[in-house]
């Protein structure tokens, strides 16, 4: 996590750049919404819902390296349950985000 | 030319029998003594004289990774028709089946998939 070629000010050790970096792909973004409509997909379910809702043409290998993307940049987390895998939306990295900026003025007091 | 027949790969052809008999509702068709395993094969009650489905033994090496990388990814490997998805899932719930995808509308048709217990996970799918 964090591991961006720029040297960051100190407040960005938590992310940052992988979180803009995970945001960017408008691929991406869908997976969170799709998790945000009901959470703890399987792959395969996260693939079927991008390929019936959007028509998106992605291979299961492609969208199996979004959600790494995903897990890396802390917005995803994957738990096994006994032999099935799934995944669950984090939305605490965009508070972290936000805060940055939004709450400056109270930090600074 | 038509499908009269397709499989699923199952740890314990015993259990198996039980479950998609008793649980999912097909009837025993065809069991013929064959070795240490049997010619073992359901049908729907619906359609008896329909699309056969073989409980065939899973012990080949190759079967054990396939089967697991399957379920892993959340992959189902064989689809079955019902009429009401959402009916089958409260049902089969009710049974102590588990799910890995609720019921969910996509486009035309709905779906969820199940655990059969027998190492498999099953689509369930009802066109609209």
């Amino acid at each position: 996590m964090g591991d961006t070629a720029e040297p960051e000010p100190e407040r960005d050790t938590a992310g940052g750049g992988a979180v803009f970096k995970a945001l960017a792909d408008p691929t991406r973004r869908k997976i969170l919404d799709e998790l945000t409509e009901r959470d703890g997909q399987t792959l395969f379910e996260i693939c079927s819902r991008l390929t019936m809702k959007y028509q998106l043409g992605s291979s299961r290998q492609a969208i199996s390296q979004h959600l790494e993307i995903l897990i890396e940049a802390g917005l995803v987390t994957s738990h096994r349950e006994g032999r099935y895998k799934f995944h669950h939306i984090d939305t605490s990295p965009l508070e972290r985000l936000t805060d940055r900026w939004r709450n400056r003025e109270t930090k600074e007091n | 030319m038509r499908i009269n027949l397709t499989s699923v790969l199952v740890h314990n052809q015993d259990e198996a029998l039980r479950f998609y008999t008793e649980v999912l509702g097909f009837v025993k068709k065809t069991e013929i003594p064959l070795g240490e395993a049997r010619w073992l094969t359901v049908v729907s009650p619906e359609d008896p004289n329909g699309c056969e489905l073989s409980l065939e033994p899973d012990g080949h090496p190759a079967v054990k990774p396939f089967k697991e990388a399957l379920v892993n990814d959340g992959i189902p490997y064989t689809s079955f028709a019902v009429e009401d998805v959402r009916a089958e899932f409260e049902r089969l719930s009710g049974l102590g089946v588990r799910f890995t995808q609720e019921p969910l509308q996509m486009g035309t048709v709905t779906t969820a998939v199940f655990d059969d217990t027998c190492g498999n996970l099953i689509q369930i799918a009802q066109a609209s």
